[in-house]
């Protein structure tokens, strides 16, 4: 058993990154990601934590020094938001396609303009397509456990892929809770020292990350594609192993139900949303109103399978996201709708955008969502597009007209 | 100051870590300049390269010309890659092998400064090598920070009120010493023991060392395939292009260079250099003499600040 401390999600990411024993870690601060990567250097200035710590000149570069040192075969951190994220996108594909296990922590905030620190998904969402894992995170004791899975999943052979833990600024990042820290050895006794087959290595040189035309670029395409199916199952190893060892789990790592029995409509969100969500769903189940809730914890890979088979049980199924893919409402809604196509009994779908730019998602806002949804389950028609409504926004495209 | 090691080209070693067969065009100085660094530097090398010339004649899927290891990421972040390889390097305990860069100049005093300047204040554990060929060649001849005034390029065309490049070249070895790093050299191809020297002695230092060799380019300058070790001689014959290295804040002249400034022997004039490279057909006159008194102001400079730092 570890030990229980009051920290934020901020700090519980350092914990997380120290205890994973990275050899290289590299950052360059941003708000709200600043203090994870300032309790590093306490680690590492105090001798806590044994690491090289490249104090870089911009996020570019932070990530660029853990392609360097992970290509070089050893295991590597760093953590970053918004803008900083942007400017990293260049060399997340770089990662990715180079088959190198980077573990990234990213503080989710709103991309400018307008300027804003606060908790927006915009900045992870476009790199949905980067080939790097994506896990989102509740609490951050699943920050802190996230982490650690991350390098399990990321560096196993069949995967070995870069991973993101992605938390909600400040609601996350900056919020104090009682987080379990687990003991150094019970880490290492689940996460073995890093060991890649293909590194550079002066013994047997190698070339990595080569130029290539199309007769040899998409079969290292196709290869991603298997590692990305592959982590499905080694994610879900992955998290038996970690509740055997810790005693705590996500869902089946890809995805939580939540009081679905008998539900007849369901709420699919991620991040600290579902704590909120959570909390509707048990008062109005109270009130004898059958509410559901799905937690995507993996949005890539993406829970298809699982989301399929929660769908079912319900008529009506709605998204609640904080980010916007404009003109098409949100990127969590079109996933969703896109994994539930062709369902014999396909429920009615509805995307709530909501909370952007860090505007509160409370309470009111969950319940206003169900609201829509069961309102949509009693006339069997969704409201009209992109109504603006307060703190929230919702539209609908009605999916049993395909 | 340092002592010069000795360069015998007997005894240079007769593998070749940068491989023949590789796909540079005819008289590239770039290829040169790596294939004279590879005899040094040998096997405990691991190689990155940027977007540049070099990465795509040294290395296409499944082709192969480097025997070391060798990887690119990006194109404006060869410092920082490096200082990662580095930091792995050390973590492993592995003393004895180099993190080098090999970029062209537009990936290091253009796009890639920040990174550059980066790594070279923190005194990363990096050997970094620009072959300078004056423009951006992978892409087909554009201006670079590195193109000198007047050249033709692809971006700074001769036009009939423009023509050529209007700005002077970018003295980016200056910008490195000013970094207080441990070692900057200037160098290029026709000096090859002057150039091997310099590459020898940032091989055995540690901390960020930085070599910045002229490179002519014969496609891109408009210049005879044949031409390209007299290029690059009479680039430094007529003081264009100044040898010297700064070892651990100590300035001095090397090679011809040293004779120019000792005065033992006189300058060229630059338009036995100009007058070889279709780039330079355009100028006038007036132009080759605007060239020539930077010339002279630049000598007027360097001179200085020799005498100021003097090792």
């Amino acid at each position: 058993m570890g030990e229980k401390h009051v920290v934020s999600g901020n700090i519980a990411a350092a914990y997380g990154a120290k205890l994973c024993r990275p050899s290289v870690v590299s950052a360059y601060p941003i708000t709200p990601q600043t203090t994870i990567v300032e309790k590093i250097a306490d680690f590492v200035n105090n001798g806590e934590m044994d690491c090289e710590y490249i104090r870089v000149e911009s996020e570019h570069s932070a990530l660029s020094a853990c392609f360097g040192a992970e290509a070089a075969g050893v295991r590597t951190f760093t953590a970053t938001s918004s803008q900083g994220l942007a400017l990293m996108h260049e060399i997340l594909y770089g990662c990715s396609g180079a088959r190198l296990p980077i573990n990234m922590a990213i503080v989710n905030r709103t991309l400018a303009a307008p300027i804003n620190i606060m908790a927006e998904w915009n900045d992870a969402m476009p790199e949905r397509d980067s080939g790097w894992l994506i896990q989102w995170c509740e609490s951050g004791q699943e920050v802190l456990d996230t982490i650690i899975m991350n390098y399990r999943v990321g560096e196993d052979k069949q995967v070995l892929l870069p991973q993101f833990c992605c938390m909600d600024a400040f609601i996350l990042s900056h919020t104090y809770e009682p987080v379990d820290i687990p003991l150094q050895k019970e880490v290492d006794d689940f996460l073995p020292p890093l060991e890649l087959e293909y590194i550079l290595d002066v013994n047997k040189p190698i070339c990595i990350h080569p130029l290539c035309d199309d007769r040899y670029t998409p079969e290292f395409r196709w290869g991603q594609e298997k590692a990305m199916q592959n982590a499905r199952q080694t994610i879900l190893k992955v998290g038996e192993e970690f509740y055997e060892k810790f005693g705590r789990r996500y869902g089946n790592g890809l995805l939580e139900e939540y009081k679905m029995d008998g539900a007849e409509v369901a709420l699919v969100t991620m991040g600290a949303n579902v704590s909120t969500a959570r909390i509707v769903v048990d008062e109005m189940r109270k009130r004898k109103i059958a509410v559901g809730l799905i937690k995507v914890k993996s949005f890539r890979p993406f829970p298809i399978a699982e989301l399929r088979e929660t769908a079912k049980k319900v008529s009506v199924i709605g998204v609640l996201e904080r980010c916007a893919s404009f003109g098409m409402g949100g990127p969590l809604y079109t996933d969703l709708r896109s994994a539930i196509y062709g369902l014999k009994s396909q429920p009615l779908a509805i995307g709530f955008v909501a909370g952007l730019g860090g505007r509160d998602i409370n309470k009111n806002t969950v319940e206003r969502c169900y609201e829509v949804m069961l309102e949509t389950a009693k006339t069997g028609k969704v409201p009209s597009n992109f109504v603006q409504n307060g703190e929230l926004y919702y539209n609908h495209i009605d999916a049993r007209k395909e | 100051m340092s002592e010069k090691i000795p360069i015998n080209i007997i005894e240079l070693p007769e593998t070749e870590y940068f491989e023949s067969g590789h796909t540079a065009c005819a008289g590239c100085g770039g290829a040169l300049a790596v294939r004279q660094a590879m005899k040094i530097l040998g096997d405990k090398t691991i190689v990155y390269t940027p977007a540049c010339c070099l990465l795509v004649f040294g290395s296409t899927y499944p082709l192969n010309a480097w025997r070391t290891p060798f990887f690119q990421c990006a194109f404006e972040n060869s410092a920082a890659v490096a200082a990662g390889v580095a930091a792995a390097l050390k973590r492993k305990g592995i003393n004895d092998v180099n993190a080098v860069v090999f970029a062209g100049d537009g990936g290091t005093v253009d796009i890639g400064l920040q990174a550059i300047s980066g790594a070279a204040e923190r005194n990363d554990n990096v050997l970094y090598i620009c072959y300078d060929n004056e423009a951006y060649g992978n892409t087909g001849m554009q201006r670079s920070g590195a193109t000198p005034f007047g050249a033709w390029t692809t971006t700074t065309p001769v036009g009939t009120i423009i023509k050529g490049k209007t700005e002077h070249k970018k003295d980016f070895p200056r910008i490195m010493i000013s970094h207080s790093i441990p070692y900057v050299a200037t160098a290029t191809v026709a000096f090859w023991r002057d150039y091997m020297q310099k590459v020898a002695r940032a091989k055995d230092m540690r901390g960020f060392r930085y070599l910045h060799v002229l490179s002519p380019c014969p496609v891109g300058w408009r210049a005879s395939t044949g031409d390209t070790i007299k290029l690059s001689r009479l680039a430094v014959e007529t003081g264009l292009w100044i040898l010297y290295e700064c070892d651990h804040g100590a300035f001095r002249f090397t090679g011809p260079s040293r004779l120019i400034a000792e005065g033992m022997k006189q300058r060229k004039p630059v338009k036995e250099y100009l007058q070889l490279q279709g780039r330079f057909r355009h100028l006038t006159d007036k132009d080759i003499a605007l060239i020539q008194e930077w010339i002279d102001k630049n000598w007027q400079e360097y001179s200085k600040f020799a005498a100021s730092t003097k090792g």
